[in-house]
């Protein structure tokens, strides 16, 4: 046998065919697949972090509860709140928030940490933002461990009509409607994938990235209505105006993650929800992800050269 | 239908100094434009024009000096590098087994790395669970799989990732040198192991400095140099012209009966 032969050997075709959008179709297919990688993986990581200690992933939960308490009590005194809504609402944002930022941080350098697995075992880059997405969700999941607490103990306030200092509109407590936070903590998972990807593939090629977002994001913190009410907004512009509370009730409306934010913490606490957010996160949705599929297929094929 | 086609392929490596990968000097690159070669980012041509076609059954050696280019062509038999230029196409399960320590964390046990390793080949867990007694009995690791990775010899990872790629039945099999670091009774049982695995999979490709093991394993060869196919035919052909020396010439003749070949070689080559 010839070991060069040709037999059977198919024309060469025209063009490569690495950067198609069936190839980036291809790749989140695939890794959706491997799901029992991805699920295996991130759990894998939460194990490794708190392997040989005694209480393990539990000391998630403890960090994130004695957070939230010290938060709570003292921010409810700066703004002059009832502690009984304020401690569930700072708690129920900063579970949220925690998530946003472990994707944000750990997204930007989802390639980058795993430049041994990309290189050496072929498996669609997906595959690593689905894990590092799974973590976190899993994260969020010890999180709202404190949720339930801190509900049980507040559950008489949150069940009646309440409303937060400084605001005018009265929430009608919690009901069946706190189901509505299923969907839309879906939703925000679905941002986190896209957000990971394009983050990931621009943050694997321009280094600069990562520490770029790590020295914003504390910023990004605060000024997201999480420790301190949309209602404050209202009240140092006068707090009487009908409507729109001017242009410093914008510094919240124009930051995207309080759309976020507030589609899952809104319906935990039984506030009353409006259908902007869920328009707002739904464009980003739609626009992330059309950035993202651009991004996988024009680079996907580039992040093992650049890792 | 198991195959590898690879078509006039270059695989070249931008290689992004701490300068040249930030968006400053893109974006004053652009301004700037006078300091000539600068601006650009320096390219390695780890490979160029690659022309190989493999089917079912082939089992190719890759020979070549460091650097020439062999580990880089692994990767791009396995898909993990996709052509810069030209183009490729990979029918199969790929199953590579380069880097022993990657793929593995040393934190957790042995079993946790068959599981994962298993995983990442694309098996399910539940496939995993049914071969890992028949890997443990294999690698005659022993208590030592409910150990942390860490504990290991290299010796023993060998084993290890040797006894979960050959359990798998993969359609591909790539391996990179370095497994060379087992003991010669292992190796033994690795080299039936290995060669019943290739005679039931696909294809083989293994990249490697020890005759003997080529001698083994594979039928032909692909003599890399700098970045390109120098010479592509039978094992005994290439690795003569390679090292100037017939590889079997030194083979023991039971070795030799084993392998089916003729102590002296022929006007034809090996085969």
């Amino acid at each position: 046998m010839q070991p060069t032969s040709t037999v059977d050997r198919p024309a060469a075709p025209l063009a490569p065919n690495s950067r198609t959008f069936a190839r980036a179709f291809a790749d989140l297919r695939d890794a959706w697949h491997q799901r029992e990688l991805w699920a295996h993986l991130g759990w894998q990581d939460i194990k490794q972090r708190y392997r040989r200690s005694v209480i393990g992933p539990l000391w998630i939960t403890i960090s994130m509860g004695t957070t939230a308490l010290a938060l709570g009590l003292l921010y409810s005194q700066l703004f002059n709140q009832e502690l009984a809504t304020f401690l569930p609402y700072v708690t129920a944002g900063f579970i949220i928030w925690n998530f946003i930022l472990g994707v944000v941080t750990e997204g930007t350098g989802v390639f980058i940490d795993n430049e041994g697995l990309i290189k050496h075992l072929p498996s669609p880059i997906t595959v690593h933002v689905l894990r590092m997405v799974w973590r976190q969700v899993l994260f969020f999941a010890h999180n709202l461990v404190v949720y339930f607490i801190v509900l049980i103990i507040f559950f008489p306030a949150l069940t009646e009509q309440y409303t937060m200092e400084g605001d005018k509109v009265v929430h009608p407590g919690l009901s069946w409607s706190v189901l509505m936070a299923v969907p839309g903590f879906a939703l925000v998972v679905v941002n986190a994938v896209w957000v990971a990807l394009l983050f990931g593939i621009i943050s694997t090629r321009f280094r600069d990235i990562p520490p770029v977002i790590h020295s914003f994001i504390n910023l990004v913190f605060f000024m997201t209505p999480i420790v301190w009410h949309v209602g404050v907004l209202n009240k140092v512009t006068g707090g009487e105006g009908e409507g729109d509370g001017g242009w410093r009730v914008l510094i919240a409306e124009l930051n995207p993650l309080y759309h976020f934010v507030e589609i899952v913490r809104a319906p935990l606490l039984g506030q009353t929800q409006d259908w902007h957010h869920w328009v707002v996160v739904g464009s980003f949705t739609v626009v992330g992800w059309a950035l993202a599929l651009v991004a996988m297929r024009n680079y996907r094929a580039r992040v093992s050269y650049w890792v | 239908m198991v195959s590898i086609d690879v078509w006039n392929a270059s695989v070249d490596f931008p290689i992004f100094d701490a300068k040249s990968r930030s968006l400053k000097k893109l974006a004053l690159g652009k301004v700037g434009g006078k300091i000539g070669s600068e601006g650009r980012v320096p390219i390695i041509e780890a490979l160029h024009d690659i022309n190989i076609s493999l089917r079912h059954g082939d089992r190719v050696g890759l020979v070549g000096h460091n650097g020439a280019g062999k580990s880089t062509l692994l990767r791009l038999l396995a898909g993990i590098y996709e052509p810069t230029r030209g183009s490729s196409r990979i029918v199969g399960k790929v199953a590579p087994v380069f880097d022993l320590g990657v793929g593995m964390d040393p934190e957790i046990s042995g079993y946790e790395n068959i599981m994962i390793r298993g995983l990442f080949l694309g098996m399910s867990r539940k496939e995993m669970e049914k071969r890992v007694d028949d890997i443990a009995e294999f690698t005659e690791l022993g208590d030592y799989l409910s150990m942390p990775l860490r504990t290991y010899s290299t010796g023993m990872r060998v084993r290890l990732a040797l006894g979960v790629v050959t359990s798998i039945d993969p359609e591909i099999l790539l391996l990179d040198e370095g497994i060379g670091a087992v003991d010669a009774a292992f190796l033994e049982k690795a080299r039936d192991r290995l060669n019943d695995l290739v005679k039931r999979s696909g294809i083989l490709v293994f990249a490697s400095h020890s005759d003997d093991f080529l001698v083994e394993l594979c039928s032909t060869a692909i003599w890399m140099d700098e970045g390109q196919v120098k010479m592509h035919g039978s094992l005994r052909e290439v690795v003569t012209s390679y090292k100037g020396r017939d590889p079997y010439e030194f083979l023991s003749t039971e070795t030799l009966e084993r392998i089916g070949q003729p102590r002296v070689l022929s006007r034809n080559g090996g085969e």
